[in-house]
């Protein structure tokens, strides 16, 4: 039974490291760019949380709210007035950008918010849990994992059924044809750097809700959210998702087994997979 | 007249007689100059030898690797390994660090050669944090908290008793000396090997694959093979550099040996702020890395602030570096490595 | 009646470089309101990249291209298009992420013009698209591509045309279905300028003809007043 117990704690788990991931996936699928600060940017997001909720005296929830039109102006001002100059043909320049951004930011965030670590505040809501038969599970997972549904079927959404996710995918297609309907691909990609910045602070949110935080733990989260990217396939969501639930379930897995071995657990299924399907499970046709 | 083909430029000549001078006088340094200055020498040599092999693989061979410190840990580790539990003398064992950072990049090549350009970058990060978690688990060798070389290891190290002898230091300064001597040895090689490398027929190759995969593989060079030897030489010179810096330090930890601040930001934010692609660039890095480290030492986490936005600038204004800056404004060329036609009438019209 | 009006689009010492290269030296067109112009020449006589410049996709000097009397030849394609200048560029270039009829649809992102053309009526001139409205654009024969392609250009519409090789690569009897449309896009109130390899094509539906050679115009005028032997002079160079 602890079993059941442990692979749904993973499972829940996955929903956390899908909304990591959701923002890289978005970032990537438009613009083929990888941002190497993303799992800092997701720190930045839980700090900036936790300052509203400190001077406002208001519910993370509600901070989060306000949170995401702040990020979302300033994802769209980096891509706008950084990151769109670095694209192209060669990779060495968004990688290395991302790179010196990632340093910064966390130096920054060290230098602000000093090594302690913080925790955004929990109410009774936070460490609620229902009981599902045998298992009891922890409402802020199943939140969790909502909100990580909820996010991915807005992407859907605006992709498939809206005339700026026909933009996202022409420009994605051809930026040079996309200017000819009138596109400015320089803006588009700036829209979707600041929808990335959005789901950056839901995911945010919950990392600041669920487990302490601090300036270092960025890298580790991008690791996470790249896993997640890689073995669900490049450019597809669901995949994205499923890709977190495999790690979220071999790392509560592996820490069932050994507590040293969670983060070890989640790698190897990483490798697992690239070793039988390089391109990911869900691949996308024309990558 | 006849044509001929070199390389060379009257300022790689100059260069060629000045390094003769300056090499003189770095191995003579010990001889004048206190123990600060030769750790700060070993620590500048060191730095740039994993800079130049970082170089190779993402300035000339275009593969971004933010894993190199899987190659330090590796090879620091494996010096540790052999010297505890083989009593290996330190010195010998360096070339053992080498050996177990290539035996490490073969499965990191089989991985991350399957992920593209960006996604290869965080590949090799993850297997460096495989390599991490698996030697925290190596209770032997002290597991999550590391451990010390054994003293008497240190202290009978081959070469020590007669740099005592000569230079009429304790054991821990002439263990500094021999670490400085070796960096010396290892910074000399790893250009010279390097520059070696760029002019051969493989160099000539890797350029070409650099600039143009497909057209690169339409006369005839196989691309992935170059991938191959590019990253392997790498790691196994990141791995001689990884055994050299922590036989100095005598002291290991995992987290410190496959830090990835310490081994890979650091190493890339002096290649680009020196020049990627250019041997020129990671020398011209390296110092100005120390500079600004002997400056804002005091302001710790201020320091890496400065450096990671002095990198993003110089991407965005000078993509080519300070390096690329200079010899831009003045056509200097000190290790040059394109092939020129002189003599005949050609002579005056190229550049 | 107007003998003194304002061309609608008018190139003005239009020179144009690919990095070192220099493609064009110094192109005068015009375009009149209602008018069909089709420009002719041999691969490499600088066409495509008139109609890039036109577009906005190569940048130029502001005065260098205008319409409706304003200087446009600085503006990048986005605003040219939202002006009502749509272009269906050579190659088709349909969004192979996008269906046939979003393909459409996203002809109209960045000009929302109320006129005759809507997906009904694009569908109405090509039948073939509805039947595949929802297939890939890229699953499509070449010549539905290039239907595809017109009907995005015309979903703004445009004021202007510029058709790009339309009939590059395309089987006889489908280029005469391609060209059967060209009154429909005529009475809906656009004009057009054409970039045809075929003579005897050009000929037949132009109002005037310019003819291109290594970068500048050899030769122009109406279809009735130049002989075979002039266009032949001005597409190969004279044969002295």
């Amino acid at each position: 039974m602890i079993w059941v117990d442990t692979v749904i704690q993973g499972i829940l788990l996955g929903g956390l490291y899908a909304l990591f991931a959701s923002g890289l996936s978005l970032v990537f699928g438009i613009m083929r760019l990888v941002n190497l600060a993303h799992g800092d940017l997701i720190v930045m997001g839980a700090y900036l949380i936790l300052v509203l909720v400190t001077i406002l005296g208001l519910s993370p929830f509600l901070a989060a709210l306000i949170a995401m039109p702040v990020m979302f102006c300033l994802g769209w001002v980096l891509q706008k007035f950084l990151l769109n100059r670095t694209l192209g043909d060669d990779i060495l320049p968004p990688l290395l950008v991302t790179f010196g951004l990632s340093i910064a930011l966390q130096n920054a965030l060290l230098e602000t918010f000093s090594a302690d670590s913080q925790r955004l505040p929990t109410s009774a809501l936070t460490t609620a849990s229902v009981q599902a038969g045998p298992v009891s599970l922890g409402v802020m997972p199943l939140l969790t994992f909502g909100s990580a549904i909820l996010v991915i079927v807005a992407l859907n959404q605006l992709f498939y059924r809206t005339e700026l996710g026909r933009a996202f995918r022409a420009t994605s297609d051809d930026p040079t044809t996309a200017s000819l309907m009138g596109i400015k691909p320089a803006n588009i990609f700036a829209t979707a750097t600041g929808i990335a910045f959005v789901i950056v602070t839901i995911a945010a949110l919950y990392l600041g809700l669920r487990a302490n935080f601090d300036p270092n733990i960025g890298p580790a989260r991008l690791i996470y959210a790249f896993q997640a990217v890689i073995i669900g396939g490049l450019g597809s969501l669901w995949g994205t998702l499923l890709g977190g639930v495999i790690i979220g379930v071999a790392q509560t897995l592996g820490a069932a087994i050994n507590p040293e071995w969670q983060i070890l657990a989640g790698h190897f299924a990483f490798l697992l997979v690239l070793l039988v399907r390089p391109r990911g499970l869900f691949p996308r046709a024309n990558d | 007249m006849a044509y001929s083909v070199t390389t060379q430029t009257p300022a790689s000549r100059i260069a060629a007689i000045a390094g003769v001078i300056l090499i003189s006088l770095l191995i003579a340094l010990p001889f004048f100059a206190g123990r600060g200055t030769i750790q700060d020498m070993f620590f500048i040599l060191t730095m740039l030898v994993l800079a130049q092999f970082w170089n190779l693989l993402a300035g000339y061979g275009g593969l971004v690797s933010i894993g190199q410190q899987a190659f330090v840990g590796t090879g620091a580790y494996a010096l540790f390994g052999v010297v505890i539990l083989w009593g290996v003398d330190p010195v010998p064992a360096i070339f053992c660090a080498g050996i177990a950072a290539l035996v490490i990049a073969v499965p990191t090549a089989f991985f991350a050669f399957r992920l593209n350009g960006a996604y290869f970058a965080i590949g090799t990060w993850v297997i460096a944090e495989v390599v991490r978690l698996l030697v925290a688990q190596w209770k032997m060798l002290g597991g999550g908290t590391g451990t010390s070389l054994p003293r008497d290891a240190t202290r009978d190290m081959w070469f020590i008793e007669s740099i005592e002898s000569t230079l009429g230091l304790r054991s821990a300064a002439a263990r500094d000396v021999l670490a400085y001597w070796l960096a010396l040895v290892l910074a000399l090689a790893t250009i010279g090997g390097i520059y070696w490398l760029l002019r051969t027929r493989r160099g000539l190759a890797l350029a070409a694959v650099r600039d143009n995969t497909e057209a690169a593989k339409s006369v005839g060079v196989d691309a992935g093979r170059m991938k191959w030897i590019v990253f392997l030489t790498s790691a196994f010179g990141t791995g001689l550099a990884g055994g050299l810096i922590y036989m100095q330090k005598a002291r290991i930890s995992p987290d410190a040996a496959f830090s990835v601040t310490d081994w890979t930001a650091y190493v890339i934010f002096i290649v680009v702020i020196g020049g990627i692609g250019t041997i020129e660039g990671p020398i011209i890095g390296v110092l100005v890395f120390f500079a600004l480290q002997t400056l804002l030492a005091d302001f710790g986490s201020w320091y890496l602030m400065t450096l990671g936005v002095l990198a993003v600038v110089v991407m965005l204004v000078a993509p080519r570096g300070l390096w690329g800056l200079l010899s831009e404004q003045t056509g200097l060329h000190l290790f040059p490595i394109r092939r020129r036609l002189t003599g005949g009438k050609l002579a005056s019209s190229e550049e | 009646m107007a003998p003194l009006q304002t061309p609608l689009l008018k190139t003005n010492g239009l020179v144009a470089y690919y990095g070192d290269f220099q493609a064009l030296f110094g192109v005068d067109i015009e375009l009149d309101v209602d008018e069909t112009v089709a420009i002719i020449g041999a691969n490499g006589a600088g066409k495509t990249t008139l109609m890039r410049s036109i577009a906005g996709i190569l940048r130029n000097a502001a005065t260098s291209v205008s319409f409706d009397g304003r200087p446009i030849g600085a503006q990048p394609a986005d605003e040219i298009m939202t002006q009502g200048v749509a272009m269906v560029p050579e190659g088709r270039r349909l969004f192979p992420s996008l269906s046939v009829e979003e393909n459409l649809l996203i002809g109209t992102y960045g000009r929302k013009s109320r006129g005759y053309w809507t997906l009904d009526t694009v569908y109405d001139l090509f039948p073939i698209l509805r039947e595949r409205r929802n297939n890939p654009g890229t699953a499509l024969s070449g010549g539905q591509q290039q239907m595809v392609a017109i009907g995005r250009a015309l979903m703004s519409n445009p004021r202007v045309l510029l058709c790009d090789e339309i009939s590059l690569g395309l089987a006889p009897v489908v280029i005469k279905d391609i060209y059967k449309a060209v009154p429909a896009i005529k009475a809906a109130g656009a004009s057009l300028i054409v970039v045809e390899q075929d003579i005897a094509q050009a000929m037949a539906f132009a109002d005037r003809v310019y003819c291109m050679m290594e970068g500048r115009v050899t030769l122009s005028g109406t279809p009735d007043t130049l002989s075979r032997n002039d266009i032949h002079d001005a597409y190969f160079g004279a044969s002295q």
